[in-house]
């Protein structure tokens, strides 16, 4: 019996010792107090899921890299919060009357993190680069319009295009496309950063933390805050609760679910609509496919509003193929803006195919939170109209490496959008586009709308081309574009001035403070 | 001379052990082969699709994804007798730096996951054997199948949701401060992760000890000593507790081997910069190099822990000593 006693008596020391540890660390204190009404000044915490894969700018895709590098870099133009091209390290610029040459201002005063200048010099070291294939730099094709880069006094730069490219300010103002200083290096800057954004990489622990400090030199107005630490936390719900203990103030999610359970007395959530978007890729190549009347049968049997409700809670909002708001489609421009059965049959007599048609679908496992579930639902609407959409599942990066080998008659993909139509599907939809084996569709009569659009300057007829664009691709059901979704974006209450974006930047956190 | 060599037991040993090693080195460079994706893609995204030939082979070179396999997998062997673990390029440090920073993490992650399963799994053992198929036997039988049973991604984000969002207690949520940094965040930081994975250890630690228990008590020596006055307490503990050691020893260096490399779901849950994460990482980024030394360096310590554990039995147990 005693030696009963003094086992569970055993057991209960230890779960004391836990508890007294429990308790006596309650009690430390967590975060030191903010101080009260001070409008600059200030530490900020971000809380990410990973850091970032690469610190230089040319390369960087991953979202947790680009939204760093955003703070540290400078583009020649930028996006402000409704996305419109504003300048950036240029001034302004002028193009020519025929459109081939676009003329530079650059701004005066700006330095580098290092200290050193920034000059016309910088810009066409960086420009020429960018175009040269053995950078591998993401961009490259954004410059393809460009035949020559010149330096022609120290604040200007003339870029002469083979052809007329309004598209050109906007591709410039993202950070696969920052200024570099001529005199660094790949490797240096994978280091340490050189830019000449608002705040310079001050410390950074591998997988662990990256702080940035703000640049007293920035050429516009100094940041608030004095540092923002990204700090890594791989698991979405442990940033909630770090939210919740106050040892985090910022985080972006995309899971509505886990954005649900941070709000509180503490925690704001603000909704914004994304660029990005969820659509069922056609490759228009492939087999039964390459009937335009097949694809209109998908396209009229989905009811894109319960793909919505049913993978993404409704969380969303149904989309034609541009989601930038001064180019906004209309999703009821479609042949079929509800779903109508009968519409699909018609279609599919057409093709002759009254049996039903059987299409595989590509599906990532684990890339989004929605995938798996927007398969099921798009597999499920078809079935009624005798498609047969058979779903092969795939781990994220098998998922990857078949996309990127077009090697699939559907996808049910996430695609990231631009501001800017052109950036966004001239790159998919031409005939010589990089990514047109990807998209599995073009047509004359796209190639010469994109080509149109890049010559024409004026916004308002640019709008309209993009419309026609966008019918274009409706019209032909080149894909189904069906819903784009929200980030969330959860703030602690003594956040001030963050302005979310829909490209998911974090551009503003140059205007935000701690209360 | 050789066979006498081999016959020694110890130097047999670290030649399987070094066996071992090579295996797995071999299996984790053809595994990680297999899985789609390299370091390109998974850097770009889709984004890859839109590289020309001409990039693509520019990064290929870059990351030496252009040599033949062999050439790949012994340049790296090579390298790592050098004590080069090979270059991270998302951290832009040498995996042996990284790798000497994760893996203390681990290692003290371990010792108080086994020490806090130890507290908890010898106690109840011997609770559960001192009267079998009683009640309180059933209860401590409960407690050890809740702690095989409920997972620890679970156990440990309850853990975190309720004391975050109830006492506002959350020290994973604060940059890790190592021990030599500051012991009393280090502490607390270790504190739920190592509740968590000692719980779930505390489960095959509590049945071994029960079994172990009972199988002794039914010796005769212990009926003898009974017989011959020792005090309850005494033959309990050093008796009955003394000889079940040897497997609870086998049972915790099993365990403590696995939790070197297996903790990766907690670390992850409350944000440790351990070596499961670093793998997991590396995986997800497919940094060869970098699993690949890891990996190594996971099996290594599991070797070693193995050895070590055969050398205790020695220590606990005569008999083993004469073989």
């Amino acid at each position: 019996m005693s030696t009963a006693r003094r086992a569970s008596f055993g057991a209960l020391t230890a779960t004391g010792v836990a508890l007294a540890l429990v308790i006596t660390s309650c009690s430390a204190p967590s975060k030191p107090a903010p101080s009260e009404g001070a409008a600059a000044g200030g530490d900020i915490v971000i809380g990410v899921t990973s850091d970032p894969d690469t610190l230089f700018p040319w390369k960087a895709t991953q979202f947790q890299a680009v939204n760093v590098l955003q703070n540290i870099y400078g583009t020649l133009t930028e996006f402000d919060e409704d996305l419109n091209v504003v300048p950036g390290l240029a001034e302004s610029w002028d193009v020519s009357e025929d459109g081939l040459t676009v003329t530079f201002h650059l701004r005066d005063g700006v330095t580098f993190a290092d200290g050193s200048t920034f000059g016309s010099e910088d810009v066409k070291y960086s420009l020429d680069a960018i175009a040269a294939e053995a950078t591998a730099a993401v961009a490259r094709s954004s410059l393809a319009s460009v035949a020559g880069v010149e330096a022609t006094d120290e604040k200007t730069v003339t870029v002469t295009l083979k052809t007329p490219d309004a598209a050109l300010p906007a591709n410039l103002a993202v950070i696969n496309m920052a200024m570099l200083s001529s005199d660094d290096t790949e490797e240096g800057l994978n280091t340490t950063p050189n830019g000449t954004g608002p705040f310079v990489m001050e410390d950074r622990t591998p997988s662990q933390s990256l702080t940035l400090a703000k640049n007293d030199d920035y050429w516009g107005d100094a940041a608030l805050l004095d540092t923002v630490e990204f700090r890594v936390i791989p698991d979405e719900s442990s940033i909630v609760s770090a939210m919740q203990s106050g040892n985090v103030q910022l985080a972006v999610f995309d899971d509505p679910l886990v954005a649900q359970t941070a709000e509180g007395a503490n925690v704001t959530v603000a909704t914004t609509p994304q660029l990005s978007y969820h659509a069922l890729q056609l490759n228009a190549t492939h087999g039964d496919l390459a009937d335009v009347n097949v694809r209109l049968a998908i396209q009229c049997a989905i009811d894109r509003q319960e793909v919505l409700d049913t993978a993404a809670l409704g969380e969303g909002e149904v989309t034609g193929p541009i989601t930038s708001p001064a180019y906004k489609s209309d999703p009821d421009a479609r042949p079929c803006p509800e779903r109508d059965l009968d519409k699909a049959a018609d279609y599919l007599d057409k093709a002759g195919k009254s049996d039903g048609v059987t299409i595989k679908a590509i599906v990532s496992q684990g890339e989004y939170a929605t995938s798996v579930n927007e398969a099921q639902n798009l597999k499920a609407q078809l079935a009624d109209a005798k498609i047969t959409l058979e779903l092969e599942v795939l781990e994220s990066g098998a998922f990857v490496d078949r996309w990127i080998a077009a090697d699939f008659d559907a996808a049910v993909a996430l695609n990231g959008g631009r501001p800017d139509p052109d950036g966004m599907y001239g790159r998919y939809f031409t005939s010589t586009g990089n990514l047109n084996k990807v998209a599995g569709y073009s047509s004359p009569e796209l190639d010469a709308l994109f080509a149109e659009g890049r010559q024409t300057a004026d916004p308002e007829k640019r709008k309209e081309i993009y419309a026609q664009v966008s019918e274009n691709l409706e019209d032909n059901a080149a894909w189904i574009w069906l819903f784009t979704s929200y980030t969330y974006t959860a703030a602690a209450s003594n956040v001030d001035g963050f302005v979310p974006m829909a490209n998911g930047s974090l551009q503003y956190l140059r205007t935000t403070s701690i209360k | 001379m050789f066979r006498q060599l081999l016959r020694n037991s110890v130097l047999r040993r670290i030649l399987a052990a070094l066996g071992t090693l090579l295996g797995v080195a071999v299996f984790v460079f053809l595994m990680l082969r297999a899985i789609p994706g390299d370091q390109i893609s998974s850097g770009l995204g889709t984004e890859a699709a839109a590289l020309t030939p001409a990039q693509r082979a520019a990064l290929e070179a870059y990351y030496g994804l252009d040599q033949p396999l062999f050439v790949q997998f012994f340049s790296w062997l090579g390298n790592i007798f050098t004590g080069n673990l090979g270059f991270s390029s998302r951290a832009q440090t040498s995996v042996l730096d990284l790798t000497a920073a994760a893996l203390p993490v681990t290692f003290e992650l371990a010792i108080f996951s086994i020490v806090i399963a130890l507290l908890i799994g010898i106690p109840l053992g011997m609770l559960s054997a001192s009267k079998p198929d009683s009640i309180r036997d059933g209860a401590g039988q409960i407690v050890g199948l809740a702690g095989l049973s409920i997972p620890a991604f679970l156990l440990g984000t309850a853990l975190l949701a309720v004391l975050a969002s109830s006492f506002g207690f959350n020290p994973n949520g604060q940059g890790f401060a190592h021990f030599f940094q500051d012991p009393v965040l280090n502490l607390q930081q270790m504190l739920l992760p190592s509740l968590v994975l000692g719980f779930g250890i505390a489960a095959p630690i509590m049945r071994t000890t029960r079994t172990a228990v009972l199988e002794i008590r039914a010796n005769d020596f212990i009926r003898t000593a009974r017989a011959k006055g020792v005090p309850p307490r005494r033959l309990q503990l050093r008796h009955v507790l003394g000889n079940a050691l040897v497997p609870i020893v086998t049972m915790t260096g099993l365990q403590f081997g696995y939790l070197l490399g297996g903790a990766v779901v907690v670390e992850q849950i409350f944000s440790l910069p351990g070596i499961g994460r670093q793998v997991l990482l590396g995986i997800q980024q497919k940094e060869y190099a970098l699993v690949q030394s890891t990996v190594l360096v996971i099996a290594l310590a599991f070797v070693i822990v193995n050895l070590l554990t055969d050398l205790l039995y020695r220590v606990i147990d005569p008999r083993v000593r004469a073989v």
